[in-house]
């Protein structure tokens, strides 16, 4: 009979390795099963000299191993001294496959056929998950893999990659790109074209293989491997092609699948969803516990004390304090009310309808992202047209939501437990009315990403707040005094649709009477004139659409289609009509917005007949901004071309206000009728930079920029979420000498950014700095605005809105 | 992060509106209202005193003033646009106040010296003052006309591209001219190693590159294709091809280059005459208080 251990720990990341650590250092018999041939693979699979960076630096690191900010390699040796002085008893190649059995007495099977028998299991596997393997025969043979650290390594071979990706363009380009490696690089596409990837990798890869520096075969899948040969299936047929290595890039599957094979529970079928944890990281099979980045927590320094936290309560702990505490006493300190930090957590939690189903674990770490605030009566929360995506939950007390900004006298009132703020939440634009405190209130202040992910891991948090940002943004849209009693009958009718860029959700001549809001995304209205599609209008997210045919009856008289995926609710417009006939003001405020938008349809139109051309114009400058994704920005940098001479000031003065770095490339970018979209940050409506920023670095401005804190480690997550690829990995380069000297004596590089041989040849700092995201913050908290538009002394650089933009003013430009 | 604030009085949007119709052509008419008070107020002066006008009479010296701060205002406009601060201003608004009132130093300068002209260093200061306007006049012409053809021209290619597509067909050239006979390669090498992409400011300021390497390398391929056979000829028609390639791509990125210079040339002119305009007006106004 093999040897029970007390816990089996499965991967050795920060998180695994620091609670191996532990049982060690507490004499607590235990095995460390990692299924590579080294400790913790997410981080040796960082770039080489990637700096790691150890955020939040209020948080105490409470770990047998050591981390600081430092190299890669530096803490990756720390951490191999460490588990030696430890005494950690590490097995490696070993990859666990299934966990059978109940707490006590688990076997884990491993995939080389080894069995493993603990009494607990603590998952610490990451979230990285397991590359997609190649299936054919010959998929075992040693020169297939499915990693490149150093693309510089391989010389005069042929390399064939596989994928389509990102991932594999970028190895591809990789190996290719040294002339002098002589590499003879095949890419293969399982499908026809590359959708999943970024425009500018797509764009390399066609001029490499237009250069004949690489090969793509496009709808090809290989089918044997041999060795020094690979066989490929064409839609010409079957190849066998010269082949010394392949590197397949075929993505990866997350853990999900195996932990969830373990009777581990999720909290909802998102796919951003973690298990459901107990305070003490137990799941829902008693005895197994998931700690580090597959809990929810991606940050080293997180995952490190957890892996303490979790041995201590496996050894029977009960007044552990989490490290974290210090940093919630801190955030909770100056509330009135004498509470301790779980008394709060349990305050919070049972009073606010959001926070209902979760967990005290998942309020903990909830908490750590979000702020409680008291406001006394009066005091104002929140201004009308103020930016801010944060969304408030009312734990005591009320707000007062001011519907008329003419008369702030005139309030709506919201009672304790409900939410507010949640239109930004959805939309991403400025706040729709002012709030302020009805009474003395506490609350809690959820920035957008917690709550986003909130409502992927709390099903019944989802359903709270879909319903509450229905019914209030139809109050907010049409206002007129409007209260959640007339909506009752309204209300139950809608239906929320999510709709694809380019779907209609109305066409020109249809029969149909449904009113629809533009919840998320934004619409672009179109007519049939003169047997053209004419472009009228843009729609943002936050209005709606549908009234004519609403009021007036007949049919649609234009198109109204998705400008990118956007949601929609859907009104039903019989009992829309009741409530009209109920609410005269409403009818007219419906119909003088009718009235206007018949003006621009009409004025169109008219130009339509007088000089076509420049109605053709508009039309098409206009579809080409939506092709350019316009449709989702809310603030873009355009360049008027025939105005651009070409002096690069708006970079210089970007570089120059932004510690040396320029965050715009002008040139890079398409250009349609002297109307160029530079390469830079548009400030999405939702920005899919901040899908996935491990230390929530990523905010969103007073003015509705979208930039970057300090808090960034350099993942280069974002870089890759980024479809306008916008967001470079840099680091900032040494101070300049002042302007009058260059100006006067020659000194320094001058204005702008400097190039790479004045960088190299500037004195080292002391201390080392990592490569941080870096992209256009729209010169956050400059009084004048974006340098970039004030530098441009022809006025070629501009930044606007798409819905001023994209408006009749465009018709000017004739 | 509330919004507590609300919006902050940031200026945000920017009307699009060229430097030359900036606000409404504000200072084009300030610039003509500055000119033709200046000329009444002249006219009556000089019509009352029945005088010329001259720098020394108390309107020659208000004019003069005048003229002397606009000067030195207009040629700070070097500084101010590259000395990026963060509070509010607009190099749009400078460069078209720049415009219209540099160009009213025609007349105040020109009342100011009361038409009185000779050789000396104050008729000096006032050519290089005309010479600075004329020159400015024809960067206006260049800012109004050029882009539009430098836009046309690139389409939506960079420079860097377009140095890298030249690069590239650099690349294949070499690879084509392996297989080819020693004089025929010599024709490749003449186009790898004799062409000059953009060459001297004069070359790209007049677009002259009738002695492209390649264009000769070219003119050389067709020749030595008649006399070619089996993969000597095959191998020939490739370089041909890629040869012309790279003739389009170097037409390309010269145009590029010949716009760039023709929209910079005049401030070759505009920048250093507004530094011997600046020595003249300050030897102008020490001899003036010195010895009259
Ligand atoms: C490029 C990049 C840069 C980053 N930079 C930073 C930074 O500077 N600072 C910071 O704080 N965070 C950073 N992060 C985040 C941080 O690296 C991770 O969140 C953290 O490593 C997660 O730790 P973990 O212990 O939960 O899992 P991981 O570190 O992912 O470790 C999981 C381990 O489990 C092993 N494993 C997986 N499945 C099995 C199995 N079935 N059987 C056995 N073993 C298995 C894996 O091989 C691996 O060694 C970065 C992330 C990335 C991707
Ligand atoms: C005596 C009068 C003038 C002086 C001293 C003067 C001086 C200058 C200086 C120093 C610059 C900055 C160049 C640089 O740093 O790049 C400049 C730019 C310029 N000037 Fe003048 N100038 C004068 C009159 C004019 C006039 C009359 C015009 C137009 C009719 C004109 C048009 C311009 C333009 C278009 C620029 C370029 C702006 C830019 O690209 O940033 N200037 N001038
Ligand atoms: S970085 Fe990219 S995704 Fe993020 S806001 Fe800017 S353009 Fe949008
Ligand atoms: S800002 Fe980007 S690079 Fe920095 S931590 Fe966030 S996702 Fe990673
Ligand atoms: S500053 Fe204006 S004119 Fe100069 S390159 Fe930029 S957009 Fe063009």
């Amino acid at each position: 009979m093999s040897e029970v251990f007390r816990i089996a720990i499965v991967g050795s990341g920060p998180s695994g390795l620091s609670a191996a650590a532990h049982a060690a250092a507490t004499g607590v018999s235990h095995i460390l099963l990692e299924k590579t041939g080294h400790l913790s693979d997410t981080i040796f699979r960082y770039q080489k000299g990637k700096h790691v960076m150890a955020t939040p630096s209020l948080l105490v690191l409470r770990s047998d191993c050591a981390f600081s900010a430092g190299r890669r390699e530096a803490v990756l040796q720390q951490w191999d001294a460490d588990a030696k002085a430890a005494g950690v008893n590490v097995r490696y190649n070993a990859e666990a496959k299934a966990i059978t059995g109940a707490k006590g007495d688990f076997s884990i099977a491993l995939t080389n056929g080894q069995v493993v028998r603990c009494e607990t299991v603590v998952l610490a596997v990451g979230t990285q998950g397991n590359p997609n393997l190649m299936r054919c025969d010959g998929a075992d043979l040693p020169h297939v893999q499915y990693q490149l650290d150093d693309p510089a390594e391989y010389i005069d071979e042929h390399i064939f990659v596989l994928g389509g990706g990102d991932a594999g363009i970028e190895n591809a380009l990789g190996l290719a790109a040294d002339q002098a490696q002589a590499n003879v690089v095949t890419l293969v596409n399982r499908s026809a074209d590359f959708a999943r990837a970024k425009e500018a990798n797509v764009k390399a890869l066609m001029t490499a293989r237009d250069t004949g520096r690489i090969t793509v075969l496009s709808e090809t899948t290989p089918s044997l491997v041999e060795p020094g040969w690979i066989t490929v299936e064409t839609p010409q047929g079957v190849a066998r092609h010269k082949c010394d290595r392949i590197i397949a890039r075929m993505g990866s599957s997350p853990p999900r699948k195996f932990v969830e094979a373990a009777g581990v529970a999720f909290t909802s079928d998102a796919a951003s969803a973690f298990p459901a944890l107990s305070p003490t990281f137990e799941t829902t099979t008693p005895g197994v516990y998931v700690i580090g980045a597959l809990a929810g927590y991606p940050l080293i320094k997180h995952c490190m004390n957890q892996g303490h936290d979790v041995v201590e309560y496996i050894r029977g702990a009960t007044d552990l304090k989490p490290a974290d505490e210090p940093i919630l006493e801190a955030k909770l300190a100056g509330l009135p009310g004498k509470m301790s930090v779980s008394e709060w957590l349990e305050f919070l939690r049972s009073r606010v309808e959001i926070l209902y189903g979760l967990s005290p674990l998942q309020m903990r770490e909830f908490l750590l992202d979000s702020e409680v605030k008291a406001f006394h009566a009066g005091e104002t929360i929140f201004e009308r047209n103020g930016v801010g995506s944060s969304l408030f939950g009312i734990a005591q007390g009320s707000v007062l939501v001011e519907v008329d900004p003419k008369n702030p006298a005139i309030t709506v009132p919201i009672p304790a437990g409900s939410i507010f703020g949640e239109v930004g939440l959805i939309s991403g634009r400025r706040r729709g009315a002012t709030v302020r405190a009805g009474d003395n209130c506490i609350a809690i202040e959820i920035p957008r990403t917690a709550a986003l992910k909130l409502m992927a891991q709390v099903p019944q948090a989802r359903e709270t707040v879909n319903r509450i940002t229905t019914e209030r943004q139809i109050l907010q849209i049409f206002k007129s005094g409007l209260t959640p009693a007339d909506l009752a009958e309204v209300l139950p009718l809608a239906q929320t649709v999510e709709v694809k860029a380019g779907q209609p959700i109305m066409t020109e001549g249809d029969e149909g009477d449904d009113l629809f809001i533009i919840r998320s995304g934004s619409m672009i209205v179109e007519k049939q004139v003169g047997g053209k599609n004419v472009f009228l209008s843009y729609v943002p997210a936050g209005s709606y659409s549908g009234e004519m045919a609403l009021l007036d009856g007949g049919r649609r008289t234009a198109t109204v289609k998705a400008a990118i995926r956007s949601q929609v609710v859907r009104l039903p417009g019989a009992p829309f009509r009741r409530l009209l006939a109920k609410k005269p003001e409403l009818l007219k405020r419906m119909r003088e917005e009718v009235a206007s938008r018949r003006k621009v349809n009409a004025f169109v139109e008219e130009q339509k007949d007088n000089f076509g051309g420049v109605v053709d114009m508009y039309s098409s400058v206009a579809s080409f901004l939506i092709d350019q994704g316009i449709g989702e920005a809310t603030d873009v940098l355009l360049i008027d071309e025939s105005l651009c001479v070409g002096c690069d000031n708006c970079e210089k003065a970007c570089a120059d206000s932004h510690e040396g770095l320029s965050r715009l490339n002008r040139e890079a970018g398409k250009t349609y009728a002297q109307i160029h979209v530079p390469t830079s940050c548009r400030h999405c409506e939702h920005p899919y930079c901040m899908t996935d920023c491990p230390p929530n670095a990523i905010q969103r401005g007073p003015d509705g920029e979208v930039f970057i804190s300090d808090a960034c480690i350099g993942c280069g997550n974002c870089q890759r979420n980024c479809p306008y690829d916008v967001i470079q990995m840099d680091k900032p380069p040494p101070e300049k000498p002042p302007l009058w000297r260059w100006m006067l004596f020659g000194m320094g590089p001058g204005p702008g950014e400097p190039d790479k041989a004045w960088r190299e040849k500037q004195p080292k700092s002391k201390v080392e700095k990592g490569k941080v995201a870096i992209k256009c913050d729209m010169c956050i908290g400059k009084a004048g605005g974006p340098a970039c538009v004030r530098a441009c002394p022809t006025g070629a650089a501009i930044r606007v809105s798409p819905e001023e933009f994209l408006s009749v003013a465009l018709l000017d430009r004739g | 992060m509330a919004g507590a604030h609300g919006q902050t009085q940031r200026r945000k949007t920017s009307t699009h509106e060229s430097f030359l119709r900036h606000g409404g052509f504000l200072f084009a008419r300030l610039s003509l209202a500055l000119c033709a008070g200046a000329i009444a107020v002249y006219a009556y002066a000089a019509f009352h005193d029945r005088l010329p006008q001259g720098g020394g009479t108390t309107l020659g010296y208000t004019l003069g003033a005048l003229g002397a701060i606009l000067i030195v205002w207009l040629a700070l406009l070097g500084v101010r646009k590259r000395a990026v601060s963060d509070g509010h201003y607009s190099l749009k608004a400078w460069v078209s106040a720049h415009v219209y009132l540099g160009l009213s130093l025609i007349v105040i300068a020109t009342l100011h010296t009361g038409f009185k002209f000779g050789l000396n260093v104050h008729t000096l200061a006032y050519g290089l003052m005309l010479l600075v306007i004329a020159s400015g006049a024809v960067g206006v012409w260049a800012y109004a006309t050029l882009p539009r053809a430098l836009s046309n021209n690139r389409g939506d290619t960079t420079r860097k591209q377009m140095l890298g597509e030249i690069h590239d067909l650099d690349e294949q050239l070499l690879e084509a001219a392996q297989p080819l006979s020693r004089p025929n390669a010599e024709i490749v090498r003449l186009s790898l190693e004799g062409t000059d992409i953009g060459g001297g400011f004069w070359r790209r300021l007049f677009g002259a590159y009738g002695d492209c390497a390649n264009d000769h390398a070219i003119a050389l391929v067709g020749p030595a294709l008649q006399v070619a056979s089996g993969r000597e000829a095959t191998a020939l028609r490739k370089v041909d091809q890629l040869l012309r390639d790279k003739a389009k791509a170097l037409g390309k990125a010269r145009r590029q280059m010949h716009i760039t210079a023709l929209l910079e040339a005049w401030l070759f002119v505009h920048v250093p005459a507004t530094f011997a305009l600046l020595a003249a007006l300050l030897v102008h106004i020490v001899s003036v208080f010195l010895y009259w």
